[in-house]
């Protein structure tokens, strides 16, 4: 019951918005999104699979049962965190857009709390249908983030965003319907329920089927995560949109394409995904290091954190493809960690240009003279970013590459991956050291030079407001950093049983290969 | 025969409303012809609550008997269809006809004359293409069907042409009236080669022929096939179906917005219906119950070609009509997968896909019919930019319609477009499908720029201009139909029992009719 009360409540929360009074509607909506993080923490601990594995907080009820549609909703612990990661970063997304959003605000408040609910949607259904309409409806509220409230290319970018994401998850859709449809043959009823139709195109599907569900699933995940080659809309789309659209954006939107990479593709086609393993591994290095030379000659700042998202993202996906426990728990803890940092670094630009109107290292510099606070906060924030051990970043990185390059042994986690892929990515760290320290160096450090204009309202340096945002996920970031264990522990469950086809399988194709006399 | 003209109840409520319209409207008393949408509406409604009467159990036994028609509960979904969606489009088209005309009369500068009036007779119209419609449902021969198709689309190259006195509305009843009888001459001729075929012009007389045959020979042949592919293309014209759909633009341009949303939908439905009782003829027994391959492969083909135009030409458009027409026909495309998908959940699918469709487009053309620029009816797609500054109802109306007909979830238009896919899934036609979706999110494009101008944009110097109509018929119209658009998918469940329930084959439900009996007869 927690579960539809945390999708209600914001859209209810949505709905009042736009009837409350003007002067009034900044509180409300802080409340609003408030109580649903109240209520995401009450569900946190009634949830009784921490550690363990299986399902929580379920809820069902029938939507269309000519074709076994149901509401269904649960968690495991993998969406349990990222269900907590949204309820940290909305109400922090709603009060660090007090001042920077000035018109239109009803609307805008609104489209934050619906957008709050569609993405808890994404990581609480249980019914294929039910993730599939959460996934599709994130898409409206962003896209009215950036269109509206965006800066000058807003309506290029939020067009390209929405349809690069909108053809792509159509055809998950098909490959989603191709499975159900299969299910449906093998036993007689229809059924969209996400552990039905997993155990049965796990195990009922040739290789050849599930490599072709596996593209129809890629193409809806990798646009969303975003995958070379087709990240072309996510530094555009973070470029435009507003500070709390960016936050979002990268904190959890963009963790939709990962956990359905760790929800479907992974437990779902197991045999194509051993096939297409490293495939898809090439790509995501190709993408690392891509996206982190392309960072490395940008001026400007909001456009260099997007493309860093790119190459942080491919980590995340490298890690789900080592298909042993340490790579899959340090790509979930990858998806919790860039949440906080990048989402912090996001709001840390937004403060800069509602000060200066202006995001180019070119005409910023030297700020720590100036905004002592706010450059504490970036320093700090960078080097959670860069993988500095102590902070979270590390953490997960580390055990990203850690798990692809154990990905070749034969221990209990066979993989497909093995060293090589680990070193290349490996190359991606030292890029992002490089990339984000020359940013830090250039903004922050040197000799201070700022473009006229003034501040409005706002004071030269942070005020306690701007502080409470950053704040928790400062908190956040140095807890995960040197405690990862307590998220380790929780998540083992739920990694234990996504990857449990796989040791089999990893084993059986080797042997294939093998038999069939050499080099694949 | 006196128990099937039974079944012709709904028919005749239509026509009773249809004459009673033509007579209102003669009225010297403004008051009194200002009630046309009223009597429209109540003789909707009075035609759905006598379809509910006659399509029900107690008269099964008629329906299945002599000269039953080869879906013989169809009309049992399709008339209340047809009758809401009516509703909706009655209220759009309320006060546009005669205007200019209307106006005059009312501030006194003209004497109101019967002759010249024209008002009765569109609602009339109206009404009487309704029924053509309805009477497709219910066709258990070709010359009825003929017959039922031409009654739905005689009135509207009337409606085009008395809609509004432009020049440009006459040119497109022009040629919407040549186009549609070449079209018309097209089907009877493959009617004409059908009946040479089989020697019927009973449709379930024609099947079991066909059938016959195709067990005997392996297929229903060449003379059948010819005839049905022929047919095919002729009613294609009624769904705007490539490669008979290049009309569609250039009369939904010249067409008053009201009169398009009408032509938009109704010959389009007939098509569809038309489609699935003429494809009853070859009772599906090619291979896995599909149809015969000439004729699969022709549809299939008329499928990704109706889908892939419509909406490359709804790309390259800056006129709103002109890419709502071209939207109309990849919609087409879409409705032809759950036709090749066949008896069952395509034919369900497409009922549900109807539904969403018909007022998913017209609630787009209400917003168009709400506003005006200047005396003119607006057009250009950036006129709609900054809509919601001065028409914030509007706007989302715009928004909310756009999104269904994109097939947004979770809006009426997903769960059509989902039904559709997956009775295209389960026939075996994957790679249709596949391409419905890729055509789906290049309509996303389009459809796009109507829900981001109206809500996201900011006013122009043309679309500053734009300002609402004193009419409220049209808005009501659109909000009805986009509370309808969210709220219906809540009803999705017993809708689609209903349009299950509706297309059972007449061979499917005798059977079940005589099981019961047997099972009946102990007890009795």
């Amino acid at each position: 019951m927690l579960g539809v009360l945390l999708l209600i409540v914001p859209i209810a929360a949505a709905i009042a918005v736009c009837f409350v009074p003007l002067r009034l509607v900044r509180g409300f909506a802080l409340i609003a999104s408030l109580a649903t993080t109240g209520i995401a923490t009450a569900a946190a601990i009634e949830f009784g699979g921490w550690g363990i594995g299986g399902w929580g907080l379920e809820f069902s009820r029938e939507l269309l049962p000519q074709f076994g549609i149901t509401f269904t909703l649960g968690a495991d612990s993998v969406s349990m965190m990222l269900v907590l990661l949204t309820a940290l970063l909305m109400p922090l997304a709603i009060l660090g857009s007090f001042t920077a959003v000035t018109e239109r605000t009803r609307e805008y408040y609104a489209w934050l709390l619906v957008l709050t609910a569609a993405m808890t949607g994404v990581f609480l259904a249980r019914d294929l249908l039910v993730f599939y309409i959460c996934f599709e409806f994130t898409l409206v509220p962003m896209y009215f983030l950036i269109a509206i409230y965006g800066s000058t290319n807003r309506t290029w970018a939020s067009i390209k965003f929405f349809i690069y994401t909108f053809l792509g998850s159509l055809l998950a859709l098909v490959g989603f319907l191709y499975v159900a449809w299969a299910s449906a043959e093998h036993s007689g009823a229809w059924s969209f329920s996400i552990p039905t139709l997993t155990a049965f195109a796990s195990n009922a599907m040739t290789s050849t089927e599930q490599a072709w569900v596996l593209l129809a699933l890629m193409a809806g995940f990798a646009v969303k995560i975003p995958l070379f080659p087709v990240h072309t809309w996510l530094p555009l789309a973070h470029t435009e949109a507003p500070t709390a659209g960016s936050v979002i954006l990268a904190g959890v939107l963009l963790k939709l394409g990962t956990y359905g990479l760790y929800r479907f593709v992974l437990p779902m086609v197991p045999a194509a995904v051993v096939e297409w393993a490293p495939f898809i591994a090439v790509l995501s290095i190709i993408g690392i290091l891509y996206a982190a030379l392309i960072c490395w000659v940008q001026t400007d700042v909001k456009k260099l954190v997007a493309y860093s998202s790119v190459s942080h993202l491919g980590f995340c996906v490298l890690g789900l493809f080592a298909l042993n426990p340490l790579g899959l728990q340090g790509s979930v803890l990858y998806m919790i960690n860039h949440g906080l940092s990048t989402g912090a670094l996001f709001f840390l630009i937004g403060m800069m240009y509602e000060r200066y109107h202006t995001r180019d290292m070119g005409e910023v510099g030297g700020l720590a003279k100036k905004m002592p606070v706010w450059s504490t906060f970036m320093v700090f924030f960078v080097l959670a970013s860069v993988g500095l051990p102590g902070l979270n970043g590390f953490v997960s990185e580390f055990l990203c590459l850690l798990g692809a390059f154990v990905a070749g042994d034969t221990g209990a986690y066979p993989g497909v991956l093995g060293p090589w892929f680990a070193a290349i990515a490996a190359i991606g760290m030292v890029l992002a050291a490089m990339y984000l320290l020359i940013m830090v160096g250039k903004i922050v450090f040197g000799p201070l030079r700022e473009p006229a204009g003034d501040h409005g309202p706002l004071p030269a340096d942070l005020s306690i407001r701007e502080i409470v945002v950053l704040v928790p996920l400062a908190i956040g970031c140095i807890l995960l950093g040197v405690q990862p264990d307590i998220a380790i522990d929780a998540m083992s469950g739920a990694i234990a049983d996504t990857l449990a086809a796989f040791p089999e399988l990893v084993t059986n194709s080797a042997e294939t290969i093998v038999s069939a006399g050499g080099m694949p | 025969m006196i128990d099937r003209l039974w079944f012709l109840l709904p028919e005749l409520v239509m026509l009773g409303g249809a004459i009673a319209c033509a007579i209102v409207g003669l009225s010297h008393a403004a008051g009194i012809r200002r009630t046309l949408p009223v009597i429209v509406i109540l003789t909707l409604v009075a035609a759905c609550a006598a379809s509910t009467a006659v399509y029900d159990a107690s008269s099964l036994e008629s329906a299945l008997g002599e000269g039953a028609v080869a879906l013989p509960w169809l009309g049992r979904a399709v008339i209340p269809m047809v009758a809401l969606i009516g509703t909706v489009l009655v209220l759009v088209q309320a006060g546009f006809v005669d205007r200019g005309y209307e106006s005059a009369v009312g501030a006194g500068k003209l004497r109101f004359d019967p002759l010249r009036s024209a008002r009765g007779e569109y609602y009339a119209f109206f009404l009487l293409s309704l029924a053509g419609l309805m009477l497709t449902c219910a066709a258990p021969d070709l010359i009825w069907l003929f017959l039922a198709l031409e009654l739905t689309s005689l009135p509207t190259y009337i409606m085009v042409a008395i809609g509004r006195s432009e020049r440009r509305s006459q040119e497109a009843a022009m040629k919407y009236f040549f186009l549609g009888a070449m079209a018309a001459a097209i089907f009877l001729f493959g009617f004409a080669l059908l009946y040479g075929a089989t020697g019927t012009m009973e449709l379930t007389a024609m099947k079991d022929v066909l059938v016959a045959r195709a067990a005997e020979t392996g297929s229903i042949g060449s003379l059948a096939t010819l005839g049905l592919l022929i047919t095919i293309i002729g009613v294609g014209f009624k769904l705007a179906a490539a490669p008979m759909h290049l009309y569609a633009p250039d009369v939904y341009e010249g067409a008053a917005a009201p009169v398009t949303a009408f032509i938009a939908f109704v010959p389009k439905a007939g098509g569809a219906v038309a489609i699935m009782l003429l494809l009853s003829i070859t009772g599906w027994a090619g291979e896995g119950g599909s149809l015969p391959s000439a004729v699969l492969v022709t549809l299939w083909i008329m499928s990704v070609l109706t889908m892939t135009l419509g909406n490359i030409g709804a790309l390259l458009q800056s006129n709103v009509k002109r890419m709502l027409a071209y939207s109309s026909i990849s919609h087409s495309g879409y409705i032809l997968i759950g036709i090749i998908a066949g008896p069952g959940a395509g034919f369900a699918a497409v009922l549900i896909y109807l539904l969403a469709y018909g007022l998913g487009n017209t609630a787009t053309f209400s917003v168009l019919a709400s506003l005006r620029r200047g005396g003119e009816e607006v057009e250009r797609i950036e006129d709609l930019a900054g809509l919601r500054e001065r028409q914030p109802g509007l706007a989302w109306v715009m928004a909310i319609s756009a999104g269904s007909l994109l097939g947004f979830p979770p809006l009426l238009g997903f769960w059509g477009k989902l039904l559709l896919f997956i009775a295209g899934v389960v026939s075996g036609h994957l790679v249709l499908v596949i391409i419905a979706g890729i055509n789906s999110g290049i309509s996303a494009w389009y459809y796009l720029r109507l829900v981001a101008l109206p809500l996201t944009g900011s006013a122009t110097g043309s679309s500053r201009a734009v300002e609402g109509r004193r009419e409220v018929g049209p808005r009501v119209a659109g909000v009805f139909a986009c509370i309808l658009l969210i709220g219906l998918p809540l009803l999705l469940e017993p809708m689609l029992n209903e349009a299950d329930d509706a297309v059972r084959d007449v061979d499917a439900m005798r059977s079940e009719m005589t099981a019961a009996d047997d099972s009946s007869e102990p007890v009795g």
